[in-house]
């Protein structure tokens, strides 16, 4: 029925001249305030931008000497490390998301309820509430000035485990036990049989995972011990406060680091729309 | 196709696997046995990953923390037992007490106004039109943006010039120019803007997903009644999105409580400590200044907080979704 209900406020499906108006107006308000200072941000970075007040978003030539500069004070370095640790990071934590799930979502043992808890409880206890500990037990493992220690941590997440969990429980058991039958073995099960019928879910918590990692500043704060390990995101402040840099090196290196995120969201909405939906209302 | 490929390889790898062993034939009682050991295990072995990873770097730090805020932490002197001493120490601190004041009103000034400013856009973005897509796809970038990332724009926006990007939006308005984040008086409502800014997205999205799960019936129902457009949203619309308001709440507090990197990268608590929260004076005690018992005490408060926050959240909707139902 095509009628006039398709939206609870009802402005988007409204008619006529001043209703057109009126939308794009809002639409254009809308989108200025939350894409417009990330859109600066691109523009800053092509442009010559010596300080702050000489953003702009219409004025200014094309260059690429904010890149150049930004090269020469190590961001691709930089930008490299970010990616070993997202990339590392992100396996690692399918890999251990996968194999939880597989064992809380198909499997009945003694303390379940129990182990089901604990997972949920290290929601309560991120890397904020635990900084000063972790940095210790970070120091002891030798995981402190070495990328290995912003990756071995962001391993288990419960987030991604509770995903995978749910999503494998829907799995009709009756392929498993066909592959039983055919002799097939736990870990072949999982491998062969649960894992392949998992994708759509690999998808969304692989997205989020990235998201997760990538925006991550507290842990690879607390590992880095010099500046050969910070992450893109750390170099920025140490850009910033570098005197004989520009803006606009800042903001070319802001660009470098937010475009993977952004480009990883634009590639996989679907999945991550349906993470967050799934996420937040399961809590 | 990747995932067929690798399962191909997982096959070949382990070629030498006895066939059958799940599902045995009538055997011998000691195999049999042996197979239920292996059985116990399975699960286990699987789980293991994830609980080597979670006790190592969330419940053996947890443990430490608890333990440190009950001590004098002092490298290579030995620790000294002080009993609640760190708690009292900080408790009655006034940069602490300050601090806890400060995240409070930023926690709640940010969740809130994400939640009432993420709920007007999904108002006005509901739709199911590709450029409604577009725009809210937009709309949502900053919920993607690293908060370094957006950090770092929003300081050069908010330079405190007259000609400042900020500045010059206000001044079309006849307001303005403000000091932003170097003013006492506006630093914290310009980081609680910031939080808004990223925070309004995703609640926005949230919000959309339940609207529409709304049965249409009822907004047909409330207009055939003559209900207004107002009084068919306050009394249709949003009951049904109480569960929603309930879960964005309880996440953006929590997240709230520990905000660390925006206040550390914004303003590193100043000026002069006008926004410092209890997560960056915890780290400035613990790592700068090597009060590590006294930063222990306090995350044991930010946890217990948090703990404290989740649990009566979720009463109150176990009683509400009692009533209803």
């Amino acid at each position: 029925m095509a009628s006039g209900f398709d939206s609870a406020l009802g402005f988007s499906g409204r008619r006529g001249p001043v209703a057109a108006v009126a939308k794009v107006v809002v639409y254009t308000i809308v989108v200025a305030v939350f894409a417009g200072p990330l859109l600066a941000l691109m523009v800053g970075a092509f442009t010559r931008v010596p300080d702050p007040t000489s953003l702009s978003l219409t004025s200014g030539e094309f260059t690429f000497d904010n890149f150049t500069r930004a090269f020469d004070r190590g961001v691709l370095g930089y930008l490299a490390n970010s990616f070993i640790v997202v990339g590392g990071g992100l396996l690692l934590q399918i890999a251990v998301s996968v194999s939880a799930a597989y064992s809380l979502a198909r499997k009945k043992f003694p303390l379940m309820k129990l182990v089901f808890l604990l997972i949920l409880s290290t929601m309560m206890l991120p890397e904020e509430v635990l900084a000063i500990p972790l940095s210790l037990v970070l120091s002891e493992v030798n995981l402190t000035g070495s990328l290995l220690g912003m990756i071995v941590p962001v391993g288990a997440w419960a987030f991604s485990i509770l995903v995978m969990t749910e999503f494998m429980k829907e799995i009709p058991v009756e392929l498993e036990e066909a592959a039983r039958l055919d002799g097939a073995g736990d870990l072949r099960v999982f491998w062969s049989v649960v894992l392949p019928l998992c994708r759509p879910a690999l998808g969304v918590i692989g997205i989020f995972g990235f998201t997760m990692i990538w925006d991550q500043y507290l842990l690879p704060l607390l590992v880095a011990t010099d500046a050969q390990q910070f992450t893109l995101p750390l170099a920025l402040r140490t850009l910033r406060s570098d005197e004989e840099v520009g803006v606009g090196v800042l903001l070319a290196a802001a660009l470098l680091a937010l475009l993977p995120s952004v480009l990883a969201f634009l590639a996989m909405q679907r999945q991550f729309m349906r993470g967050l939906t799934s996420g937040a209302v399961k809590g | 196709m990747k995932a067929t490929g690798s399962g191909a390889a997982a096959t070949a790898v382990r070629p030498g696997r006895r066939p059958g062993q799940s599902a045995p034939p009538p055997a011998p009682a000691k195999r049999a046995g042996r197979c239920n050991v292996k059985a116990a295990l399975i699960p286990w072995l699987f789980l293991a990953p994830a609980l080597v990873i979670f006790a190592m770097f969330k419940f053996w730090p947890m443990a430490q923390a608890v333990k440190m805020s009950l001590y004098e932490v002092r490298p290579y002197l030995g620790d000294r037992w002080v009993g609640l001493d760190n708690y009292r120490q900080m408790l009655t601190d006034e940069d602490f007490l300050a601090a806890i004041g400060h995240t409070v009103v930023l926690a709640v000034g940010q969740t809130g106004g994400a939640i009432v400013l993420g709920m007007g856009l999904a108002l006005l973005l509901e739709g199911s039109a590709r450029h409604l897509w577009v725009v809210r796809t937009a709309a949502f970038l900053p919920t993607v943006a690293a908060m370094a990332v957006v950090a770092e724009v929003w300081r050069i926006l908010y330079f405190p010039a007259p000609d400042g990007a900020v500045n010059s939006i206000l001044s079309w308005f006849g307001a303005g120019p403000s000091q932003f984040l170097n003013s006492e008086d506006s630093s914290l409502l310009s980081v609680m803007a910031v939080g808004i800014w990223r925070g309004a997205p995703y609640d926005m999205m949230i919000f959309l997903a339940g609207l529409a799960g709304v049965d249409r019936n009822l907004y047909e129902a409330a207009a055939v009644d003559g209900a207004s457009v107002f009084r068919r949203i306050w009394h249709v619309t949003f009951p049904a999105l109480r569960p929603v308001f309930a879960i964005l709440f309880t996440l953006a507090a929590i997240r709230g409580l520990r905000v660390f990197t925006e206040i550390f990268l914004l303003t590193n608590g100043g000026p002069n400590g006008a926004t410092e929260v209890m997560m960056t004076l915890i780290y400035k005690l613990g790592l700068e200044r090597g009060e590590l018992g006294i930063a222990a005490a306090g995350s044991m408060l930010l946890l217990a907080a948090t703990v404290l926050l989740t649990v009566v959240v979720r009463a109150v909707q176990a009683r509400s979704s009692r009533q209803v139902a």
